[in-house]
């Protein structure tokens, strides 16, 4: 039970904030660590990522053809095929799917080991999924890129800021993402069994985050309500909205400043949300 | 005789299990129902931007949707879960279904069939009612026939890639999503007319692994419209026989598989 | 019932030799064993981890092939001939769940009658026996995934039994239950096994399943047989003795010695002594020992099983 482990150091506003970074960077390096031991799993991944682009890439540029004016929803080809690859390799990076740990924890009850530690769940379970985004960074982006490249020509940033604006907008997609997740597993806190609520989710996620389609090719009010009222474009299509330069530099920063909001907002939540689990067992004991 | 009663025993336990959690099979029917809903409106949202894809409407387009999203659903129901071999492997437990006295795969179907994908089979048939109600189909006996065994051999088609899948997880663990490629793949890419693909990508995937005859051809065949990649207007009757050819390969692979694991254990 | 001759079982490992590559090494988990056991036996199969226990048990229910040699079980060949054999042998994983996860335990129980074709009039007969010996009653209808380990355990006890099978092979059964639910199956199969109809092979790792059930027991190390007979046989074979450990008033003068018998430890500065017997029987030694010295108390140790298995692995391995 290295759960139980008393050693690790505080994340406290009493602490020395350099004590607390190690931390955070301790809890990161084990998340990347983690996957790295699936390389197995990481190559058959990345296999079906590609296969997945090749589908999405031929089917947009179809569309694009037989588009008026061959730029449905504003993009070019070359933009879509880019949306399409980099979407493929920033889906694993963002990791929308595929998250149950929490819930399983907190059904067999292993959740308590998590609960007396010096750091906040929250905290700890971000600290590792940045890490496993890191190592998704590193390991699942590049090959569907490249493949992208080879077969369809793609679009490069022609504007400076563009690639610090991606970096930030990547960071806060995870993070989104991450909260989102931990919120749909926290359910479990609550529900017997967070089966249906993770369903919910997967379903959901993947479309409304522009996985399968770029969400400007619906219907303006709707796409508008999306971006405004859900996180969830945050966590794919504004990030690869920023790359392939869709929009204005000032709407893009617009973009990626809602993303920030959200990020916020859903960080908050997650951790009343947890603050309030946390009462409730210690009321009922579990 | 005793083989059938006791299969019907497998799929009655799994039929009081399933049900035995109410609101979550009904919240995971729901949910399934409306995935394959998804799969159809993205099709829709498609047609928004554009009048013609690949060169066919959006009503002709629906046709090879229907014939796809009712025969990969009714195989997804049925032999669907096998995707979970893979589990089965990692933790042993097929070696608990190894001393029991009937075959392989029919108890890892019947244990865990995924009855809370019974909704989409609604959906399913819907959409491929709909692509009929919207298309004006010149009715022959030999096109009600194809309206029959399409839509089956397509089933028969994707269980038997369902299977091909998932024994890959007797030689490599952890080829769980490489399996997802052919499979969820296979439907995606059987969905839009295969003339949206790229040429060496739509040989490989139409006539090296047989896709196109899901529902492309047949489709083309309904609607009386020549193929513009070529292959005369029979071609839509073929699938049936591709069906049972990949069945066919499945089935010794699937044996390959279980031998393969009875002798290295895993 | 059971036969094994020469069986050898062998594995591809890959093996890290240097940076990138990676060696093919054939390894061999049962490296020619021969046993017969016969009807109504109950043998304890033991080694230490990775000895080859599990996968002799594979070979022997069907699940895995063996690479060479001969295996039968009850007259059938376990692989080829699966489903048949399935019918007259019951298994039981300790880790693996034959049940039904999400429905109560008696629903498993009816539906393994027509899994496995049982007339229902045997199926009732068997189960109630089950009921009463094991005390089933009590949860019968609790979903499986509800009951406590020990309960679980009874149930796939009853599950592997339900068919009436030959030959029963137990893999692990008590690995993880509590003090109460170990002494319930260990005086169950007990009770089974002095019927006589059924064929026992058990692995374990609690050596106090072996002493209380079998007769025969089996060690296994790095894929051979290393013993085969009784418990006072191994204690024979590797010399095990009986010690005597008094309490002495004053301790023992110097230079003194029992005959047939080595001290073999003095505590509490003389004032308690061990000797090992060897060539005396104990009745004599505690004579020899009482007119010599004043004793104020006394007891004779009988060899502990998991000493000599403990040694027993160690002398094989070749490690101290």
């Amino acid at each position: 039970m290295d759960a139980l482990d008393a050693s690790v150091p505080a994340i406290s506003p009493r602490r020395p904030i350099g004590a607390s970074v190690a931390t955070f960077r301790a809890l990161m390096g084990s998340g990347f660590r983690r996957y790295a031991t699936y390389r197995q799993a990481t190559i058959a991944g990345t296999f079906t990522n590609i296969v997945f682009g090749f589908l999405r890439c031929y089917v947009l540029l179809a569309v694009a053809a037989g588009a008026a004016g061959g730029a449905p929803g504003g993009y070019d080809a070359r933009q879509l095929a880019t949306f399409v690859w980099v979407g493929q390799g920033l889906l694993n990076v963002v990791g929308i799917w595929g998250w149950g740990d929490l819930a399983d924890r907190i059904r067999t009850g292993d959740i308590v080991a998590d609960l007396v530690r010096p750091v906040s769940p929250v905290t700890a379970y971000l600290a590792a999924d940045l890490g496993r985004a890191a190592h998704a960074l590193l390991t699942r982006v590049g090959p569907p890129v490249l493949v992208g490249a080879l077969f369809f020509p793609l679009a490069t940033p022609s504007r400076w800021q563009t690639v610090p604006l991606f970096a930030v907008s990547v960071l806060l997609a995870v993070i989104a993402s991450f909260t989102c997740r931990y919120l749909v597993n926290a359910t479990a806190y609550w529900l017997d069994d967070a089966r249906g609520p993770l369903m919910f989710w997967t379903l959901g996620s993947g479309v409304l985050a522009g996985l399968y389609f770029p969400l400007r090719l619906l219907p303006d009010w709707l796409a508008v309500t999306l971006w405004v009222a859900t996180p969830l474009p945050g966590l794919l299509q504004t990030p690869l909205d920023v790359l392939i330069e869709r929009d204005q530099p000032a709407l893009q920063a617009g973009l990626v400043a809602l993303q920030a909001v959200w990020a916020a907002i859903m960080l908050a939540l997650a951790h009343w949300v947890q603050r309030r689990a946390e009462r409730r067992l210690v009321v009922q004991g579990g | 005789m005793g083989e059938l009663r006791a299969y019907a025993a497998l799929f009655g336990g799994r039929l009081r299990s399933a049900t035995a959690y109410r609101t979550s099979f009904a919240v995971e029917m729901v949910t399934n129902a409306a995935g394959t809903l998804i799969d159809v409106v993205t099709v829709f949202v498609l047609y928004r931007a554009a009048a013609s894809v690949g060169g066919f409407t959006l009503d002709e387009a629906l046709m090879m949707t229907g014939i796809t999203a009712f025969a990969f659903v009714l195989a997804d129901l049925t032999v669907g879960n096998i995707d979970q071999l893979e589990t089965y492997v990692r933790t042993g437990r097929l070696d608990a279904v190894l001393v029991r006295p009937l075959a392989v795969l029919p108890q890892l179907i019947l244990a865990d069939l995924p009855l809370r994908k019974l909704m989409r089979l609604a959906v399913g048939t819907g959409v491929l009612g709909l692509a009929l109600a919207r298309n004006d189909v010149d009715w022959t006996p030999a096109r009600a026939l194809l309206l029959v065994t399409a839509p089956i051999s397509g089933a028969v088609f994707f269980g038997a890639i369902f299977v091909l899948s998932a024994a890959s997880a007797f030689w490599w663990i952890d080829s769980g999503k490489l399996g997802h490629g052919f499979t969820y793949g296979g439907r995606d890419f059987t969905s839009y007319p295969i003339t949206v693909y790229g040429s060496w990508f739509r040989t490989l995937f139409a006539y090296g692994l047989g896709f196109g005859f899901v529902s492309y051809q047949p489709a083309l065949t309904l609607l009386g419209r020549a193929d513009p990649l070529g292959l005369p207007s029979w071609a839509g009757y073929l699938s049936p026989l591709i069906a049972l050819v990949v069945s066919a390969i499945a089935a010794v692979v699937w044996r390959l598989g279980v031998r393969h694991y009875r002798s290295t254990g895993s | 019932m059971i036969e094994m001759r020469e069986l050898r079982k062998t594995f591809t490992v890959r093996v890290k030799a240097g940076r990138l590559r990676r060696e093919k090494r054939e390894v061999a988990a049962v490296d020619g064993v021969s046993l017969s056991i016969a009807r109504g036996e109950m043998v304890g199969y033991i080694g230490p981890n990775g000895a080859g226990k599990s996968t002799t048990l594979k070979m022997l229910t069907g699940v895995l092939s063996p690479t060479s040699g001969e295996v039968s079980v009850s007259g059938l060949r376990p692989v080829p001939q699966r489903t048949r054999l399935a019918l007259r042998i019951g298994v039981v994983f300790g880790q693996r769940s034959q049940l039904w996860w999400d429905l109560p335990l008696g629903e498993s129980f009816r539906l393994l009658r027509y899994v496995y074709r049982v007339p229902a009039a045997e199926h009732e007969a068997r189960l109630r026996r089950c009921r009463q010996l094991l005390d089933l009653d009590a949860f019968l209808d609790t979903p499986v995934r509800q009951l406590s380990l020990g309960q679980r355990m009874r149930g796939e006890l009853t599950a592997a039994l339900l068919h009436g099978p030959e030959v029963l092979f137990l893999d692990e059964p008590t690995i993880g239950l509590d003090v109460v639910s170990k002494q319930a199956v260990r005086s169950f199969l007990g009770e089974l096994g002095r019927t006589g109809d059924v064929t026992l092979v058990l692995t374990t790792h609690d050596l106090a399943d072996i002493e209380r059930l079998c007769r025969r027991l089996v060690v296994i190390d790095h894929g051979h047989v290393v013993h085969d007979g009784t418990i006072e046989q191994l204690h024979a074979r590797y010399g095990s003795r009986r010690r005597l450990v008094a309490d002495l008033d004053v301790p023992l003068p110097p230079g003194f010695t029992l005959p047939g018998a080595t001290m073999t430890s003095t505590e509490a500065d003389g004032h308690r002594v061990t000797f090992t017997l060897e060539s005396i029987a104990a009745g004599a030694a505690v004579a020899a020992l009482v007119t010599a010295a004043q004793v104020r108390d006394l007891s004779v140790v009988e060899p502990e099983i998991e000493d000599v298995v403990a040694r027993l692995y160690t002398d094989v391995s070749g490690a101290p």
